[in-house]
């Protein structure tokens, strides 16, 4: 692959509430048996991306814990790595990340030092599955200075959280709205970007000139007479979770089967850190109807139309529905939780009933008195 | 100079010809337990959790399902820049290249690979038992004893001791005498096959002993240490421990994984089993499923019943299927509408839609009357059943069968189809 990786995973968005409290939006569990970054880094290493660094800023720690070890996306190699970046002080600047633009500034010379041709940007929280070699091939039958992937949202989604993209009849991009009141049309960046390392220097260092950050509004919007810049239509699969809102939906999109078997059940496969967990168990008394499990749960209750993440315990009655329990969730006897999101280590003590509304997910963050 | 204070040496080179078409082209501890596991896991992870990070691996029989399980022992830890795992394979030397013809005459033959870990202690294992033990206390034992080797033992009822290889010992615990499946046994300690040798009495017996035909540990060594005088202690083992050495009892032992508190439990933390894993997606269980008293290990897809059984990863089971008091390995299908009772269905299998496995009166086998004595029908690896046919109890069914190997399309109970092996 001609390639390098940056993925940019610093962000925090408020819209996440709770759940982005201890943990980076990129770290955050996904699908039961994954995180948000599993996605990317898994595409980077299906498309044979070697040397691919991680710039992290926000609540960094639990990013850093679930890349503790680099093996489990098959980086780690002597022609290659897993690199993770966070703001640092040196002798020319204390400052932190002041942008998507500036963070790529402060490791200009990981880009700079590569010998690759090409640079793959991609964020750290969309939920998709792609061939880099495709998007490279599509950017050089383009002539492309740079190209963004896009993605033709299906009819009906709120697209105001997304930076809404025009193109032309050859796809060159000549408009992006960032997160429109009001959205003409539904192609949106996915914020991957593959642009030529020389020309990625080149604008970053104009950028850090005038005193600009943003890699979209910076470059993008403020480049886009300029450069050929075009928009690659991903077809398959596609979210981002930047929000409770989409985090509860694109979660539930994989009790789709269509989702589900383009995931899981095809090539490449989707790689994370491995847990050793046991097998799930089903105890007498126990009814699950239309849910994802992940390892080394046990359940004595009813859990049904919800996703439960690793080692999650159900008690004796307790009903679940229309929920996501994240990892190590510990539910009581005779609970009754609807529409609502779980969040990681809670315990939730004996005969509680917590109701979420459908368009208003609940967040339930409780302190685990087990620690 | 690397050296390591103890090493293990894991004997994993035997068929287990009593697991039937279990084994038909693995090694017995590559056979899958418990749903997600394989039998060599629980040594392998035995070995990590004890801080013994040097682990040879002998193999013989079938190890290309082990040798591609252990890879170079990530998913253990045992990965290292020094020791870690290492498969040990027969090999031809400029005289006298024999296969592996008994317990120690495997460990003999590497000698070498021993001897450049300098070791003090040499911890022997076997790779056919289901438990969890740590084998520093066993070693701290050892050296507490001033053992020249320490045999880890275990009560078993008084009846059931004449299967057993049984050691009797005075009140230091020192083992005062052998007896091989006794009539009339004297105690009701059985040795289960794991040794702690000091390295001067393993090097010399071993040595000593090095040509006699089919040199074994339990038959050879511990009786030639012991007519020496050698200081050999009985280490009393408590917890739960589990020979799956025949269909029942491989079966038993998955099962008892089912109940509510299980003896052996695999949820505590503190000592983990690995496996080799890549991470796996979850499980799906339908909203017409039905999943009762069940184990299931990742990315399984349930569409059908699953009642008391334990199911592996990735395996899917179709629309209005029942599977009951059943093992399903890895990756097998079960299509709509498909019936399974007390069948044991190993890694890949398929079962056609509507077929019966598993039904009417238990028959003694026409094939092997010593392995398959129990009412389990048991059906080889990546082995496929036709659509539409009734197999009985107590059969075994190994390789891709047609509708014409079911005449009327039955298959009585203790009947056989074996179709696989010709690639062998």
């Amino acid at each position: 692959m001609k390639a390098i990786g940056i993925v940019l995973a610093g962000g925090n968005n408020k819209r996440m509430r709770e759940l982005s409290r201890k943990r980076a939006i990129a770290a955050m569990p996904m699908a039961g048996s994954y995180r948000a970054i599993d996605f990317a880094l898994s595409s980077l290493s299906a498309s044979r991306v070697k040397r691919v660094a991680v710039l992290t800023q926000y609540n960094s720690r639990s990013l850093n814990e679930h890349l503790s070890s680099s093996k489990w996306w098959d980086f780690g190699r002597k022609q290659g790595g897993l690199y993770l970046f966070p703001p640092t002080i040196t002798a020319e600047s204390s400052d932190w990340y002041r942008g998507t633009a500036d963070s790529l500034y402060q490791n200009l010379d990981f880009i700079r030092e590569s010998h690759e041709p090409y640079v793959i940007i991609c964020s750290g929280d969309g939920i998709y599955k792609l061939d880099f070699n495709e998007v490279l091939a599509y950017h050089v039958d383009k002539g492309a200075d740079i190209t963004v992937v896009c993605k033709e949202m299906p009819e009906g989604t709120d697209v105001s959280r997304f930076g809404v993209v025009k193109t032309d009849e050859n796809d060159r991009i000549l408009q992006i709205e960032e997160k429109p009141v009001q959205a003409d049309g539904r192609l949106v960046s996915c914020g991957i970007y593959v642009i030529r390392r020389r020309l990625l220097i080149e604008l970053i260092e104009k950028c850090a000139e005038e005193d600009r950050y943003d890699f979209v509004s910076d470059i993008l919007i403020r480049y886009r007479t300029v450069k050929n810049i075009c928009a690659y239509r991903m077809k398959s699969y596609w979210n981002s979770i930047s929000t409770v809102d989409a985090y509860y939906r694109t979660n539930m999109d994989f009790l789709d089967p269509e989702v589900r078997r383009h995931f899981f059940k095809t090539n490449p496969e989707v790689f994370s850190r491995v847990f050793d967990n046991p097998p799930t168990k089903y105890n007498p008394g126990s009814v699950v109807r239309d849910s994802l499990l992940a390892s080394g749960c046990i359940i004595n209750g009813t859990v049904e139309h919800s996703v439960l993440f690793k080692k999650c315990y159900i008690g004796n009655g307790s009903v679940i529905k229309n929920s996501i329990l994240l990892d190590d969730v510990y539910i009581g006897d005779g609970v009754y939780l609807e529409n609502c999101i779980v969040d990681g280590h809670s315990t939730v003590r004996a005969g509680e009933h917590i109701v979420g509304q459908p368009d208003n997910i609940r967040v339930v963050a409780a302190e685990d008195p087990r620690i | 100079m690397i050296k390591k204070e103890m090493i293990a040496m894991l004997l994993a080179g035997g068929q287990g010809s009593r697991l039937g078409v279990l084994t038909a082209n693995m090694a017995k501890p590559a056979v899958a337990f418990g749903g997600k596991y394989r039998i060599i896991d629980f040594p392998l992870s035995n070995c990590i959790n004890s801080g013994v990070d040097t682990v040879g691996v002998l193999t013989q029989y079938q190890p290309l399902r082990l040798n591609a399980h252990i890879g170079v022992g990530v998913s253990w830890d045992l990965d290292r820049n020094e020791g870690g795992v290492t498969v040990l394979p027969p090999y031809e030397k400029s005289q006298n290249t024999d296969w592996y013809t008994g317990t120690a005459n495997a460990i003999f033959q590497n000698l070498a690979y021993m001897e450049s870990y300098h070791p003090d202690y040499v911890l022997i294992l076997s790779g056919d038992h289901i438990y969890k033990m740590d084998y520093e206390l066993m070693l701290g034992y050892h050296k507490a004893k001033g053992a020249d080797v320490t045999i880890a033992t275990m009560a078993v009822p008084m009846e059931e001791a004449p299967r057993f290889g049984i050691v009797v010992t005075d009140e230091e615990s020192r083992i005062t005498e052998f007896q091989e499946k006794p009539a009339q046994p004297k105690s009701n300690l059985a040795s289960m096959g794991i040794y702690i040798f000091s390295w001067k009495a393993l090097k010399e017996s071993l040595t000593a002993l090095q040509d006699v035909p089919g040199c074994d540990f339990g038959k050879h060594i511990i009786p030639y240490c012991h007519e020496k005088g050698e200081r050999i202690f009985s280490y009393e083992f408590s917890g739960y421990w589990k020979d799956v050495g025949t269909l029942s009892s491989y079966w038993e032992a998955n099962m008892e994984l089912v109940d509510l508190v299980p003896v052996f439990n695999l949820y505590e933390e503190f000592w983990k089993i690995y496996t080799h894993f890549s991470a796996k997606p979850p499980q799906y269980i339908s909203a017409e499923a039905h999943v009762e008293r069940s184990i299931l290990a990742e990315g399984s897809e349930i569409y059908g019943q699953v009642i008391h059984s334990v199911i592996g990863p990735n395996v899917t089971i179709g629309k209005g299927a029942v599977v009951r008091d059943s093992i399903i390995m890895e990756e097998c299908v079960i299509e709509d509408g498909a019936q399974l009772d007390r069948v044991i269905l190993a890694d890949g299998a398929r079962i056609g839609a509507g077929s019966v496995v598993g039904t009417g009166d238990y028959a003694e086998s026409t094939f092997d009357k010593k392995v398959y004595a129990s009412d389990l029908t048991v059906i080889g690896e990546g082995s496929v059943i036709p659509a539409g046919v009734t197999v009985g109890r107590n059969v075994a069914i190994w390789g891709e069968t047609e509708p014409a190997d079911y005449p009327d399309g039955r298959l009585e109970s203790g009947g056989h189809v074996i179709k696989g092996g010709s690639r062998a």
